[in-house]
């Protein structure tokens, strides 16, 4: 579902990312761990190519997007991605944030886009919040109404960026669990994470990168208990 | 002489310097269609302005040729946004006035045309220039977030601009937009260059008539002063109210 092929990515002089190959299939869930720095978010915005890479191929569906032909906006109409300071539309309604997207993108009529979001509202626990205004939400409510909205464009791949990170802790354990049920629902899932249970729990297979290459992959728990690189050993001791 | 004596000698000599000024021959009509000319020019001149400043921040943001398949149009990209470079950089950097003479006796030398038209022309041009910056300002406050969550939807970056990015920056650009129209205002003071009958020129003739500057001089500073105030609390309050309009 999701192949790539010796991925590199530069900033200027800094060598970012140094040759990714992976292929991700469909439904799987993939987990991505690993230092500050390491390259994690820079991996996860070549897949749909917020981040052009310098090098290689990146290959969703059996379509090259990194294909100067590739029409980028068809493909990412079907990955959603979330992010870390959620980016919702501040000037819209709760609503207005999620059928944006299907009406401008797809066409779909108004009424039937309303009834998508008030759908995704009640699978997220916020359907009283459909016409508030993202100012007057928590962090853990704004993030899951930004699930909701990647939702409603009904992607094939979802992709996180440390969606928990600039949350209060009281607040991690809701986003998670929406995060759950997208998981069990069989949604193809990429997500850099420091929530090494959840990664445990949810992740079908883990990536750990360092310095711009996965340096050790497998299944979440085996990695936990018996990592084989010394680095991923180290980085493993200090975050537990 | 006592107090009230020379008081009212002082109110007769300056009902007298009004008369002279203002009155006698309805000199006042010199200030009346000079303040016309004022606000015609800058009105107009905002307008076209606006206009300038958004071609002129288009032609700098080319970026719908950027990612194009077609090599002559990357290129092409790039002559634009040269040419708004240019065009916002050398505005900035010489006087208005200058601009002013450069279009009337340069630019329009062998035409025969209207003053005020070459005045409109002059300052919305030098306008846009300042403009485009207000609008490149106004774009760039919206955070990078915004653009990324609009693309990572499947929407273009021109929908994303118009959906998400602008809606956004309006809220920044109006109140800045007026000032430049109160700096626009005063600006236009200059335009007794070309021979115009603005407020301040309208003041000067009555002054050229009286041989007394200071009343009509004054009274076309407290014109000034007045709509400029007026305008600076208008904005004041319209700045409030999108302000509220944010955090519902
Ligand atoms: N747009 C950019 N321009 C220049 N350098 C960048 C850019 N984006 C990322 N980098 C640099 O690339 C390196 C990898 O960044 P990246 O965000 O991928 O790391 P990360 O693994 O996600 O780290 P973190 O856990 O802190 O989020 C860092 O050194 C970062 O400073
Ligand atoms: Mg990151």
């Amino acid at each position: 579902m999701i192949i790539t092929n010796n991925l590199h990515k530069s900033f200027g002089e800094l060598h970012v990312l140094k040759g990714v190959s992976e292929h991700i299939e469909k439904g799987e869930k993939i987990v991505v761990i690993g230092p500050s720095g390491s390259g994690k978010s820079t991996f996860l915005r070549c897949l749909n190519l917020l981040e052009v890479p310098t090098q290689g191929d990146i290959i969703i569906e059996g379509e090259s997007i990194t294909d100067p032909k590739a029409n980028i906006n068809k493909i990412r109409q079907k990955m959603g991605m979330v992010f870390q300071q959620f980016n919702l539309f501040p000037h819209l309604s709760v609503l207005d944030n999620i059928i944006l997207a299907p009406m401008k993108i797809k066409k779909i009529k108004k009424d039937e886009a309303v009834a998508i979001a008030e759908d995704l509202l009640k699978k997220v626990g916020l359907f009283d919040k459909i016409d508030s205004f993202p100012g007057k939400l928590s962090g853990g409510q704004k993030q899951r109404i930004a699930i909701a909205r990647s939702l409603a464009m009904s992607p094939d791949i979802m992709l996180f960026d440390e969606p928990t990170s600039a949350l209060d802790p009281e607040m991690v354990g809701e986003v998670l669990n929406v995060m759950k049920e997208l998981a069990d629902s069989g949604m193809t899932m990429v997500v850099v994470t420091h929530e090494m249970n959840f990664a445990r729990e949810v992740g079908s297979r883990l990536f750990f990168m360092d310095d711009g290459v996965i340096a050790e992959q497998g299944v979440p728990a085996e990695v936990f208990e018996n990592p084989q690189n010394d680095r991923t050993k180290e980085f493993l001791r200090r975050v537990q | 002489m006592n107090i009230s004596q020379s008081l009212g000698l002082m109110v007769q000599e300056f009902s007298h310097s009004f008369y002279l000024n203002f009155i006698k021959d309805d000199r006042y009509m010199q200030m009346v269609k000079g303040l016309g000319n004022t606000l015609l020019i800058s009105v107009l001149a905002i307008l076209l302005g606006v206009t300038f400043g958004a071609l002129a921040f288009l032609l700098r943001n080319s970026f719908f040729l950027d990612n194009s398949r077609f090599k002559i149009l990357r290129g092409l990209g790039k002559v634009l946004k040269g040419i708004g470079y240019v065009y916002v950089d050398v505005i900035r950097a010489t006087p208005m006035v200058t601009q002013l003479l450069i279009i009337y006796f340069v630019i329009f030398a062998s035409v025969n045309i209207n003053a005020i038209f070459v005045a409109v022309l002059a300052f919305g041009f030098n306008s846009g220039a300042y403009v485009s910056e207000i609008f490149r300002a106004g774009i760039q406050s919206i955070d990078n977030g915004q653009m990324e969550a609009g693309r990572s939807l499947g929407l273009s970056k021109i929908q994303t601009m118009a959906y998400i990015i602008v809606p956004q920056a309006i809220k920044n650009i109006l109140p800045t937009l007026a000032n430049e129209f109160i700096v626009l205002i005063k600006e236009t003071a200059v335009v007794g260059y070309i021979s115009v009958q603005d407020l301040t020129r309208g003041a000067d003739i009555i002054r050229s008539l009286t041989f007394e500057p200071f009343l009509p001089l004054v009274a076309a500073a407290v014109v000034y002063y007045i709509i400029i105030k007026f305008l600076t609390l208008a904005i004041a309050a319209f700045e409030r109210r999108l302000r509220a309009s944010d955090d519902r």
